[in-house]
């Protein structure tokens, strides 16, 4: 259990870690798509990595003393998982496409490339 | 092992998400601060199953991702003008 121990807790400081850079980002860029860039990528790592310190925890406990309740968080926690991972990058996609064109424009651009050339 | 001060951080996060939702300018910042509060608190949920002992909490975890991912698409076609 001492190395699953150190394990969750390296896990949980590097989740916790992108968790608040993703959560100060959020704060202090400057317009929707750098503040886009600084959650979506930093709280879905974060989210990961808690999740798995809760899954090496679990499954710790499941092996040594074979409690049901632990395994069911255990496998649930990887489907929980594979759902975050899935949802959050599709919908960073949606949401960008959807601030471009709400006609939202990046901070201090000079030339935007996603307009493309129908208008020259 | 203790749990409680993880998901203490957590809340602390989500307390700092929430202020970008009533500050924001606009609907596209405000949508993705929401979006960034749902998968924080996903993460939250996980992270209190194995405070409590309780595998109930995974469960409403899955529900809670996907249907804030129903609502991040929803009001994204919202914001962009679509037709429903």
């Amino acid at each position: 259990m001492g190395v699953l121990n150190t394990v969750s807790y390296v896990f949980i400081g590097i989740g916790l870690f992108f968790n608040f850079v993703g959560a100060f980002g959020l704060l202090r860029f400057p317009d929707v798509y750098t503040r886009m860039h600084a959650t979506t990528k930093c709280t879905t790592f974060g989210a990961i990595f808690l999740i798995l310190a809760v899954i090496v925890q679990s499954a710790g406990i499941w092996a040594s003393e074979g409690t049901l309740s632990q395994s069911v968080i255990c496998i649930h926690s990887v489907l929980a998982l594979v759902a975050l991972l899935i949802t959050n990058a599709t919908g960073a996609h949606a949401m960008a496409r959807a601030a471009h064109r709400s006609g939202e424009k990046p901070a201090r651009a000079v030339v935007d490339d996603l307009e493309g050339k129908k208008n020259d | 092992m203790n749990w409680l001060p993880t998901l203490i951080a957590m809340v602390v996060c989500v307390i700092i998400i929430m202020v970008r939702v009533f500050i924001g300018p606009g609907a596209p910042t405000r949508l993705v601060a929401f979006d960034t509060a749902n998968t924080l608190v996903v993460a939250g949920l996980v992270v209190a199953a194995m405070m409590f002992n309780h595998a109930l909490f995974v469960d409403v975890a899955i529900v809670y991702a996907l249907f804030s991912f129903v609502m991040t698409l929803y009001v994204a076609k919202y914001i962009q003008g679509d037709k429903f």
